[in-house]
């Protein structure tokens, strides 16, 4: 602690105190104002992507046991929730929820690093030994998934930068996609980008929603390692599928 | 030992710094950090230039006054003070970087010397319990389970010198402040603040300028009392509580 044993011969100028904040006064809006809530949004929108991307996961298996099963999955997807929902209403539900999640974390990321940047204004002549790969990646990581996520919709969804684009046909379409020298180019390196977001972003997220602890520390990064590597892999399978033409 | 010193030099809180390049001569291993710039600071006296300013006061590494940056690692490359630090951690010849402490919430004043009354602020918002004062309470008065006992005791070791500030990218102070928070909503004597405490800490450190956790864990590394990270999953986890039983 600093000491008031010392008299400074001039008073170091404190940080300039600015208009008083109104302390919010709603549980989410006190959340969002404090750098440890806002980190909860973080953590709870990430959570959110991750669940769809284990299942996102798990269907592009079904490109291995051909057209029919793939694009008869696709197709149940869209059944799902009927005769309550329309058809395709289970879709047009999760897609707003993804966006918002997706929104939610993006702002929150920007105006956390904004702080966190603006927190050490001088750096250090002599650089330290650097945090591990995954974390010191996280920021353009997150923005590099961000730009692919654009891609690919328009890639797989809408078909518009697809080669072939052809609604209804998913199977021959990522068959297409895939026999692109670029198509592959970006998707693994989107991939590889999820997965070290991953590794770092989960145990993050463990710790930030108070779930890390003594002991349980080893356990999250396990968790979020073995997660990162199962997904990595398992979205990885599908360009080297068709690459090695087992998918064609 | 000779040693190649670099060590930042700035007269003021205003006035532009540089790294200067000190040479000493005949440091025995066996001297602390501290006193191998005392020793500098002698020849620099004789030769009627101003000696470089640190903070320094218990030189038992209990009190948290010193704490500089050597070679970009807060304390040094021993887990320790820098009191603590022996100069037989180096070797003859070595160049080595001094650097105050890099944080927008802690000014230099001088030199090595940081102003760190950022943390009696995040102090006075809360780190204390609401008790009459006077004579010692009888010591079985309110029972503390063990386990309580020991994570609070823990915490307690915090000794406020702001080498987690220093070494996190975002200068956050989160490490700090769960130290205080998890030492005193651990025992039934913090109780009655259990809520406010942690909403009002938090909302100082995040008013004084503190960046946010990225869990780079780096903090624990550097620490020299060892408060580990699950520090920061409980502080998180309180702050999340509170926020959730609405305490205003």
């Amino acid at each position: 602690m600093a000491l008031a044993t010392r008299t400074p011969t001039k008073a170091p100028t404190p940080p300039a105190p600015g208009p008083p904040r109104r302390r919010p006064t709603t549980a989410a809006g006190r959340l969002w104002h404090s750098t440890v809530g806002k980190k909860a949004v973080m953590a709870v929108s990430g959570l959110i992507m991750l669940l769809y991307l284990v299942a996102h996961m798990i269907g592009n298996l079904k490109v291995f046991f051909g057209p029919d099963e793939m694009n008869g999955y696709a197709h149940w997807l869209r059944t799902i929730g009927e005769p309550a929902l329309h058809h395709g209403w289970f879709l047009w539900i999760m897609r707003p929820v993804l966006l918002l999640a997706l929104v939610a974390h993006a702002v929150a990321a920007y105006q956390l690093s904004r702080r966190d940047l603006a927190a050490r204004p001088v750096g250090y002549a002599h650089r330290g030994r650097r945090s591990s790969y995954a974390t010191h990646t996280m920021r353009w990581g997150g923005v590099i998934i961000g730009l692919f996520v654009i891609w690919h919709i328009l890639d797989l969804t809408t078909g518009t930068v697809n080669p072939r684009g052809q609604a209804g046909h998913p199977y021959e379409n990522i068959v297409a996609s895939f026999q692109t020298w670029y198509g592959n180019v970006i998707y693994i390196v989107a991939m590889l980008a999820v997965g070290l977001h991953l590794r770092h972003g989960f145990a993050g997220a463990a710790r930030t929603l108070g779930a890390g602890g003594r002991g349980r520390e080893r356990a999250w990064t396990l968790a979020a390692n073995g997660l990162a590597l199962i997904l990595t892999c398992g979205f990885l399978s599908v360009p080297v599928g068709v690459m090695t033409g087992l998918v064609d | 030992m000779n040693l190649t010193l670099r060590i930042w030099r700035q007269r003021g809180p205003e006035e532009p710094g540089a790294m200067t390049t000190y040479e000493v001569a005949d440091v025995s291993p066996d001297m602390s950090f501290l006193e191998m710039l005392d020793t500098l600071n002698e020849e620099l006296i004789l030769r009627g230039e101003e000696p470089v300013a640190f903070d320094h006061d218990c030189r038992e590494g209990i009190c948290g006054a010193c704490g500089v940056v050597i070679n970009g690692e807060a304390h040094g490359p021993e887990r320790t003070t820098t009191c603590q630090l022996h100069m037989r951690h180096f070797r003859d010849g070595d160049t080595i970087d001094v650097e105050p402490w890099r944080s927008a919430a802690f000014p230099v004043v001088k030199d090595l010397v940081v102003d760190r009354s950022a943390f009696d602020r995040v102090i006075g918002s809360g780190g204390y319990i609401t008790a009459p004062t006077g004579s010692a309470p009888e010591a079985h008065a309110t029972p503390v389970p063990k386990a309580a006992a020991d994570t609070a005791f823990e915490n307690a070791e915090c000794i406020g010198c702001g080498a987690c500030v220093a070494a996190c990218p975002n200068g956050s102070a989160m490490l700090f402040t769960a130290a205080k928070v998890v030492h005193l909503n651990s025992l039934p004597q913090g109780g009655p603040e259990r809520e406010r405490r942690v909403l009002d800490m938090v909302d100082a450190m995040d008013a004084e300028g503190f960046g946010g956790c990225t869990h780079t864990g780096v903090c624990t590394t550097v620490c020299p009392k060892g408060i580990p990270l699950a520090s920061i999953a409980t502080l998180n986890r309180e702050y999340l509580r509170a926020t959730r039983k609405g305490a205003a």
